[in-house]
């Protein structure tokens, strides 16, 4: 099973450029910690003090949004598309 | 009218980091919002009330306090809305010094939005950006066609697809470009986000978005100065992102630090829509934490499920000692006939919540009679018509003689036709 992870240009200057990125994670928790393994200067801006992911940042899932879909219990499908984004996103090029 | 800008720059309240000028929104250290900052000892000169009261009639009279980029010369006489005192409506739902700040009739689009749109294409403009576009519920679509219209720039507006006809219709009449989205409003402002990503474009509220809510802050201004250079009591205030509500208590502040008005404890209250509440139940539960929505109300204009400014405005509200209600659809409707029954004043749905909430505040004795409470109407009912249109019948056609007309004002005024003929036979002189 894997997922594809989509990382918009905010998070893309703490990953040397890459925007998508695949993740055999289950859960959101399993995926941050996936990604701070990958990526460990993304780990180390996306939690908050707890080692929870920052309360700023959405995460979807094919479109929705994963707190409709149950948060952190939520257990990801094969080839679901996840994408964070900061809750006000944007950049500049 | 030139005059000189208070020196500003982005910076992240979180991670402390400063980011200059540029077409940014988030921080990336810890992914929170950007603001603007300023240098508010080099605004105190440039700030006076002597100064803004020689300014001209519209928001631009606060150009020192905004972030308007250097050699800027705004030529679009935006905001200064009428505040009106609204006895009638007092009267009505229990107050004695009641006031309604009139967006519904700012220029050039008759909402609110005219003031944000403003400040954010005169930063696009700066930044070189050709295209500009944004996420809308409608009001602010409105105001990006019609002001990209004037400044000669393309706009690309993205929408959900269940807009109110009118707010369509007055998007494209401006030439813009408009694309409806399969979807909520939550949806198209997350493909915002990615188109900003992809395209060079301006986006006011989502890459111009710090500069875009400051424009807010002129509410807040022309509140104090049309009261007297006073801060009201309360301020009751239509909650759909959540930054409006802050933006007015930004204003508020500014205008203490800079001694143009005394300091005093402004209460702020929120107002949403019951089918879509989302900052109204983080400020019930005591909690900055947003439990995003699926909207579900007539009132679109502020159907944000996933507000972003949401735990902001919650913390806030709570801080200021004030409070945040939601009423019903029927409600809504009920607002915006009784702010139109009282004031002779049409609003838009969101005016309606914002009027019900109000009723709903003073009768829960949150807010007293005596206090002066401002009550921020942003939009006009022309916009939503859909929504009062079964509440009236129209009647049948009179024939256009004397005597058909006094029949059918009877018969309007329930004087039945026996009880009513022999009045009319002796008014025509036996």
């Amino acid at each position: 099973m894997a997922i594809r992870v989509m990382l918009p240009a905010a998070f893309a200057r703490h990953t040397e450029g890459t925007k998508q990125v695949q993740s055999e994670a289950a859960t959101l928790p399993a995926l941050v910690d996936d990604l701070g393994v990958k990526f460990p200067e993304l780990g180390a801006h996306i939690k908050d003090e707890d080692g929870t992911l920052r309360k700023f940042i959405n995460v979807y899932v094919n479109d929705e949004d994963i707190r409709f879909l149950g948060g952190d219990t939520y257990q990801f499908q094969d080839r679901d598309e996840v994408m964070f984004i900061p809750s006000i996103a944007g950049g500049c090029k | 009218m030139s005059s000189a800008c208070t020196p500003y720059e982005l910076y992240s309240k979180e991670s402390g980091k400063s980011y200059g000028n540029q077409p940014l929104s988030i921080c990336d250290e810890s992914f929170t919002p950007l603001e603007v900052r300023y240098d508010l000892e080099a605004a105190k000169p440039l700030f006076t009330k002597k100064i803004v009261e020689a300014g001209p009639d519209n928001m631009w009279r606060y150009r020192s306090l905004l972030p308007i980029p250097e050699g800027f010369e705004p030529d679009l006489p935006v905001g200064f809305t009428p505040l009106v005192r609204a006895k009638n409506l007092g009267k009505r739902i229990g107050s004695q010094n009641l006031y309604v700040k009139n967006d519904a009739v700012c220029f050039p689009t008759l909402s609110f939005k005219d003031r944000v749109v403003a400040v954010a294409l005169a930063n696009a403009r700066a930044f070189g950006f050709d295209v500009v576009g944004c996420s809308s519920t409608g009001n602010l679509a409105n105001s990006v066609a019609a002001q990209s219209a004037r400044l000669g720039m393309k706009a690309c507006i993205l929408v959900p697809a269940d807009l109110e006809p009118a707010k369509i219709l007055n998007t494209l009449i401006y030439g813009a470009r408009l694309v409806r989205i399969d979807g909520n409003y939550d949806h198209v402002n997350r493909l915002c986000s990615l188109i900003a990503d992809q395209y060079n474009w301006g986006f006011v509220n989502v890459n111009l978005r710090p500069y875009y809510a400051e424009g807010s802050k002129s509410v807040g201004f022309e509140i104090a100065e049309q009261l007297g250079w006073k801060l009201p009591d309360n301020v009751v205030v239509p909650m759909a992102g959540g930054s409006l509500i802050r933006k007015i208590k930004k204003a508020f502040d500014e205008l203490v630090y800079l001694g143009l008005v005394e300091k005093k404890h402004v209460r702020f209250f929120g107002a949403q829509a019951t089918g879509c509440s989302p900052i109204a139940q983080a400020v019930k539960n005591n909690t900055e934490t947003i439990t995003p929505q699926k909207p579900s109300t007539i009132a679109r204009s502020l159907a944000i499920g996933n507000p972003a400014d949401g735990p902001f405005a919650s913390r806030m509200i709570r801080e200021t000692g004030g409070w945040a209600e939601d009423v019903s659809d029927i409600e809504v409707v009920s607002g915006i006939q009784e702010l139109a029954e009282t004031e002779g004043i049409f609003t838009e749905t969101a005016g309606g919540v914002t009027t019900a909430v109000t009723a709903k505040l003073i009768a829960q004795g949150r807010i007293a009679a005596e206090e002066l409470t401002v009550v921020c109407i942003t939009g006009n009912g022309l916009k939503t018509t859909d929504c009062v249109a079964d509440r009236f019948t129209l009647g049948r056609a009179v024939r256009p003689r004397l005597a058909d007309f006094e029949e059918y004002i009877n018969e309007l005024d329930g004087v039945a036709a026996s009880a009513a003929e022999p009045e009319l036979a002796l008014a025509g002189g036996n």
